[in-house]
């Protein structure tokens, strides 16, 4: 016997060669960026993808390590913990909406930039590998970005989680014990809330060295005009929008016992979601919904047709906008109910997702039939701006439900503040009616500053109600009035004894009302004034009043505002409606104390952004000037 | 010291064996790291409660929490019985009878988990839909349960689960 042909170590050697050289890392950069450099315009592009993701990166990255130094993640404090970053904590309202809507506008990014890649098909050799490292990117940040969105456990984080994390089960024989693994107990819980608090830290790390793989040595991009005009989008969604692109059910504290009636996940799994729902099994459900996101690692397999020497291809442009189209609706969808015609629809764009991908793909790769007539051109063109306008609907639609009536808040417009005079008399209609079964805990007295008033009044408001305090110094707890330093009490000492008073509905806490509702203070109006005689053959259970406002109609609150019900000291209007008007504009107040102060450093951030885009505006000007003689030489 | 050079053969299978008892040590000290993350001893820990139903009249549900999850405990009208007895079990997707899910009749209690991804079925108010069959409807994805918490219709693969309970008396119960 001679020198052995492979030991295991040379194996071994062998097998990390081999692994090294699938590995994209350095082969890849080599080869996918500098060997091969992009047309000059996807250059570009490219380099804005990545500026901008590279930049939204670092500000998740920024605001995510000090909301984590607020943040407590326990069941019984996480949602308390984000109410006070929002509310107690300097600026953090701020740093949380940048969080928030930094998700989605990442998200944004990344989705504009795999329908770009499968536009313009970057995935064909030499790039595959660069495609897939983008793909494994996508993964990661839709694990980051689901467990982030379960941490301010609200409704829609808990059920959310819960309908993801239940996937699992559907792994035969030991997908039970999958989901207790991946929970640490029979529900979800602290255990998970902590895990996930954890990992929601660490794989942006791993996001982060992916990116510098994916980016590679491209530089970042001159472009700062177009960056610009990101920033300032990105500014007006912040400071006037920041609540848009999520569900109001999420500022209704996680509650195990009850299931929000319209469960859905932020607008960027829509279109997961709904393929989730679209079949009817539980096992094919989850595996179409994993499917989905892994088919993208096969379409440099699946479109393998060579590159047709720029010669326009309008059939493939006609399926790709047919797609894009698809994936727009599965997102529409996925917004919907689970019933009737929507699980039709939700069944047919599922499929013509796949189907996209598994046959209109190769078979275009054999026979791109050739262009007859200006017919596929102009069905792109048409499907195009189908696409766009679907987009922007799918942007602008509210979140299902009745439309109700939209009244003129003085907060409405963009320039828009609190009127203070009409807080008041909402305040004073909260304290005389609604205090006797709402508690605020997380509006304090001494907030009411806000609202006009001197501190002896404030003081006033406080000592006329009672706070239960203690132990004192025989263990006992004791009544006393009010501090200005309290919150407003619940008359309550607990959520029992508020169902048990109130025939088993317990009086939701009025902190969050306003944010918590769909639809807000046109809600809030809708239910004070919404009381009437039942239509027939309407049953309405005992002890509930029907309510055309209130979701199932059947409200357990009595009506509580009449013509007249109460006298306001500025001898302003006091028909029931008013009232209502009043006390919702209350109630928006209390839930977001903090949107006078937002809006003014909206409008500061944008006055200066603006500046600057005209500077830059100016300066791609002059680089223009300059660099267009240059290229007349050459030429 | 004499250079003694080992057959190569002899050395592979050292090699081998080194980097196989390796590989298992590694995955061996993995396993504790895993575990931490398993429901913990006090989470695994039997909770039970007690449920009075003298309250709950005839049908009227109530929910109560157990281990962290819904648990439903209905007081169901003969009507109800008689619809849940008399199913035809060919048409049942989980076949069960409705005397294998009850110890008395009257009373169905079931953990209010629906068997798809988990949320809390609707159906325990008054007011709330009760889907085709007169038990409960998942508003997550359509399914349908019927008055013996069997599933009838959409995802969901399995009835509703049935936790240990016993009866104390006429009319308490304890769950776990
Ligand atoms: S969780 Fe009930 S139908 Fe999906």
């Amino acid at each position: 016997m001679t020198a052995p042909l492979s030991s295991p170590a040379t194996r071994l050697g062998k097998l990390v060669a081999a692994a090294a050289d699938r590995l994209p890392l350095s082969t890849q950069i080599r080869r996918g960026v500098v060997d091969h450099p992009l047309p000059n315009s996807l250059e570009r592009w490219g380099k804005l993808v990545g500026s901008l993701a590279a930049f939204l990166l670092v500000v998740m990255i920024a605001t995510g390590v000090i909301l984590a130094m607020h943040y407590t993640p326990h069941v019984d404090h996480a949602f308390d913990s984000v109410e006070r970053i929002m509310r107690d904590v300097g600026s953090g309202w701020l740093v949380r909406y940048l969080h928030k809507n930094g998700a989605s506008l990442f998200f944004a990014v990344a989705y504009i930039h795999v329908f770009r890649c499968l536009y313009l098909r970057s995935y064909r050799p030499p790039r595959e590998r660069m495609w897939r490292l983008g793909v494994i990117l996508l993964l990661l940040m839709t694990a980051t970005a689901f467990m982030g969105y379960v941490l301010p456990w609200g409704q829609m984080s808990l059920w959310g989680a819960t309908v993801i994390t239940s996937a699992f089960s559907a792994v035969p024989v030991v997908g039970e014990r999958i989901v207790a693994f991946l929970w640490g107990g029979y529900a979800i819980g602290t255990p998970t809330l902590n895990r996930f608090f954890v990992l929601h830290f660490l794989l942006p790390f791993a996001i982060f060295g992916v990116t510098v793989a994916y980016l590679g040595r491209r530089r970042l991009t001159k472009d700062l005009f177009a960056l610009g005009i990101f920033l300032v989008a990105a500014c007006v969604l912040v400071f006037w929008f920041p609540d848009h692109l999520g569900h109001p059910d999420n500022y209704v504290p996680a509650d195990p016992a009850v299931t929000p009636p319209h469960l859905m996940p932020e607008w960027y799994f829509l279109p997961l979601y709904a393929v989730l729902r679209a079949i009817p099994d539980k096992l094919m459900g989850v595996v179409a919904m994993v499917g989905a996101l892994l088919v993208l690692f096969a379409v440099p397999r699946l479109d393998r047709s060579p590159e047709h020497g720029g010669r326009p291809r309008p059939w493939f442009a006609v399926a790709f906008w047919l797609f894009a189209l698809d994936c727009i609706l599965l997102g529409y969808i996925g917004a919907k109910p689970a019933e009737g015609v929507w699980m039709v629809a939700a069944r047919l764009a599922t499929a013509y997702y796949f189907l996209h991908f598994l046959v209109v793909l190769p078979l275009l790769t054999h026979r791109e039939p050739d262009a007859r007539g200006r017919l596929p051109g102009l069905a792109a063109t048409g499907l195009k701006a189908l696409t766009a306008l679907a987009a922007v609907l799918a942007v602008a639609s509210p979140f299902g439900g009745e439309t109700l009536r939209e009244h003129d808040w003085s907060w409405r417009g963009p320039f828009g503040g609190y009127d203070a005079a009409q807080l008041r008399r909402g305040h004073q209609v909260y304290s005389q009616s609604c205090a006797a079964c709402h508690g605020m805990k997380r509006v304090r007295f001494r907030e009411l500053a806000a609202l006009g008033y001197g501190d002896e009044e404030i003081a006033a408001f406080a000592a006329a109600r009672f706070v239960t305090d203690g132990p004192d110094d025989e263990g006992e707890m004791f009544e006393r009035p009010g501090l200005p330093s309290d919150a407003f009490p619940s008359p309550f000492p607990n959520d029992r004894a508020a169902m048990a008073a109130n025939s088993g509905a317990k009086p939701p806490d009025l902190s969050l009302l306003a944010k918590a509702s769909v639809g807000g203070a046109d809600y809030v109006v809708a239910v004070l004034t919404g009381y009437g005689e039942p239509p027939p053959a309407t049953e309405i259970p005992p002890g509930t009043y029907y309510n055309t406002a209130f979701p199932g109609h059947a409200i357990a609150m009595a009506p509580q505002i009449f013509d007249g019900a109460f006298e306001f000291a500025d001898g302003a209007p006091n028909d029931a409606a008013a009232i209502a008007r009043d006390v919702a504009a209350f109630l928006q107040w209390a839930s977001e104390p903090e949107l006078e102060a937002r809006r003014a450093m909206g409008l500061r951030v944008a006055a200066f952004l603006l500046a600057l885009l005209a500077a830059m505006y100016a300066l791609k000007r002059r680089d223009r000037a300059v660099a267009m003689p240059k290229r007349r030489v050459k030429t | 010291m004499s250079e003694h050079v080992e057959p190569p053969t002899r050395r592979d299978f050292l090699f081998g064996a080194i980097y196989a008892a390796g590989a298992g040590g590694v995955l061996a000290s993995l396993l504790p790291l895993a575990d931490t993350l398993a429901p913990a001893a006090d989470t695994l820990a039997l909770a039970s409660i007690e449920v009075d139903l003298a309250p709950i009249l005839e049908g009227q549900a109530i929910t109560v929490l157990w281990r962290g999850k819904a648990v439903f405990v209905r007081h169901r009208t003969p009507a109800e019985i008689a619809a849940a007895r008399e199913t035809d079990l060919a048409k049942l997707r989980d076949p069960q009878t409705d005397a294998d899910r009850v110890l008395r009749p009257e009373w169905l209690v079931a953990v209010g988990v629906c068997t798809h991804l988990g949320c809390v079925p609707l159906g325990q108010r008054s007011g709330q839909p009760r889907g085709d069959h007169g038990g409960w409807f998942c508003p997550c994805h359509g399914a349908h349960y019927d008055t013996s918490g069997r599933v009838r219709k959409g995802p969901a693969p399995a009835n509703l689960a049935v936790p240990p309970y016993v009866f104390l008396d006429d009319t308490r119960i304890r769950i776990g």
